[in-house]
């Protein structure tokens, strides 16, 4: 489980979080919504320790991180795994060797088997015979896949996804987003999403945070979403006219029917 | 870290960071096989990706000073064998260190600078930091310890290529025969200037790899300001070389 406690973080004269106080449980996909410029990713930065909260804590299974030193940082890194927006693979490397590389990195096991395991956890994100192609000869629905393979190939404890759907056409989103959720539950880790996908957060949003100029404006689910009566979060989602139409039609057919 | 990357301030600011960044760079790997590595992978890129560039300038270099000279002393009572001589000291004592590691600026700072640049644009930095790879000691340890060893090579075998780029020059143009050229050479050898030579290579070679990586890791924002550090590494590193020369040079041969 993940914590966070009025968290503030400030750049200047600018307060981009103010006091976001949320809690992320463990084999859920938490998904953090918002509008570009919310804070969301600052918010998800601040947690993986990119950034340093100007204020507040952020507790990884109660354990403060901001409070640690950076050895004590680099123990919980081990534990977590992050999927990048561009999924930040390593262009000098093959896919294999960027799956492989935190094993190289961090453990002391034989070749053979830190092979297996980078077979195992490619095959598992359904990606076979790309060992050997790089990153530039992949096409970006399998370098987020090489991207979520390296975030899990030392089995974390949490995930981490920065817009796993960007750049991507909506059925690879699709792939990408249930693979996420699978991976969460199947291995019971605690992922937070950092998404605007609206498919996605319908689909996968287990717990839901929706961050507005830098405040948390609501929480809940994926079901409890349309009932919410927040103005920010009803524009966020049906952002365009042809969307807020189409639900006033819908409101005004039930409302006949009742 | 990144907010050390999006910072920004004056001088005083730069050179603090700067110096944190080299005492980072010295820190403990967290796996010694993969810096090791690492580190051989830069030795090839920085010396053997850079031999013939060296080879080639260097050549040059030694055979127009040959020509120069010889030229100047041919209207004089000075013997030719001096040219030998001269072009020996110059290429040892200064052309050598100093324009090679001018060229290499050149070619070594915008690389580095661009690549580091790159992985920082492309979150690659902010992928290994998150692994718990301490970034600084894994990036740019490993392409200072390649330059310390790779420019001091690559500085001798550009001034035995000086000098055998006189000795051709200098034959050929009919100023001066390769027996004279040879003895002026061989005169007056001063071991204490392959010192000079090898500490002037070591420190310039310390210098641009360090002004570079320094711009290409904490460069931020566009594709424009990979450019722009790029640039900035190119420039700065010879201004650093440079002054590194004269301070040394003073220090040296007093």
């Amino acid at each position: 489980m993940i914590e966070v406690k009025d968290v503030r973080k400030v750049f200047g004269t600018q307060e981009v979080l103010k006091g976001i106080s949320a809690v992320f449980e463990t084999g859920k996909n938490n998904l953090i919504i918002g509008k570009s410029g919310s804070g969301k990713t600052v918010l998800l930065k601040c947690i993986v320790g990119l950034l340093t909260p100007t204020d507040g804590h952020v507790l990884f299974d109660e354990k403060d991180y901001v409070a640690m030193n950076i050895d004590q940082k680099n123990e919980i890194r081990r534990e977590l795994g992050m999927l990048f927006q561009g999924g930040a693979l390593f262009d000098s490397l093959t896919v294999e060797q960027n799956v492989r590389f935190p094993l190289d990195m961090f453990t002391h096991m034989p070749l053979s088997e830190k092979r297996d395991r980078v077979n195992e956890v490619l095959k598992r994100v359904n990606l076979v015979n790309a060992n050997h192609k790089f990153p530039s000869q992949i096409s970006g629905g399998m370098q987020k896949r090489t991207g979520i393979a390296r975030a899990i190939v030392m089995n974390p404890k949490y995930l981490f996804c920065d817009e796993p759907n960007s750049g991507l056409d909506p059925q690879t989103s699709i792939v990408v987003d249930e693979l996420i959720m699978e991976i969460t539950q199947e291995y019971n880790i605690t992922t937070i999403t950092n998404t605007h996908d609206m498919n996605s957060v319908i689909a996968n949003g287990d717990k839901i945070i929706f961050l507005h100029e830098g405040n948390k404006h609501w929480e809940g689910d994926k079901y409890s979403l349309f009932e919410s009566d927040n103005k920010e979060l009803i524009d966020f989602i049906f952002a365009s006219d042809f969307l807020k139409e189409a639900r006033d039609a819908r409101f005004n057919k039930l409302k006949n029917k009742v | 870290m990144a907010e050390y990357v999006h910072a920004s301030g004056g001088p005083l600011f730069h050179i603090g960071r700067y110096v944190l960044m080299i005492k980072r760079s010295f820190a403990k790997p967290e796996r010694a096989a993969m810096y090791w590595k690492e580190t051989l992978v830069q030795m090839n890129n920085i010396g053997v990706g850079s031999l013939v560039i060296i080879l080639l300038i260097s050549f040059f270099i030694g055979a127009v000073s040959a020509v120069q000279f010889a030229y100047n002393l041919s209207q004089s009572m000075v013997p030719m064998y001096y040219v030998g001589f001269v072009v020996k000291e110059s290429m040892i004592l200064e052309l050598a260190p100093t324009v090679s590691c001018l060229i290499l600026g050149g070619k070594i700072g915008s690389n580095l600078a661009s690549e580091l640049g790159t992985m920082r644009l492309t979150e690659q930095i902010d992928a290994l930091e998150i692994m718990g790879v301490n970034t600084i000691s894994y990036l740019i340890g490993p392409k200072l310890a390649a330059s310390v060893t790779m420019i001091p090579l690559l500085v001798v075998i550009s001034a035995i290529t000086g000098i055998w780029g006189g000795l051709l020059a200098g034959s050929m143009s009919g100023y001066v025969s390769g027996a004279d050229y040879l003895q002026g050479v061989l005169m007056s050898f001063k071991a204490y200037n392959i010192f000079v030579m090898m500490v002037k290579s070591v420190v310039f070679g310390f210098v641009l790899t360090s002004v570079s990586c320094y711009q290409g890791f904490y460069a931020h924002g566009s594709a424009i300001e990979i450019g722009k550090a790029s640039t900035r590494a190119v420039v700065l590193s010879c201004v650093m070389v440079l002054f590194a020369d004269l301070i040394l040079t003073w220090l040296l041969l007093r």
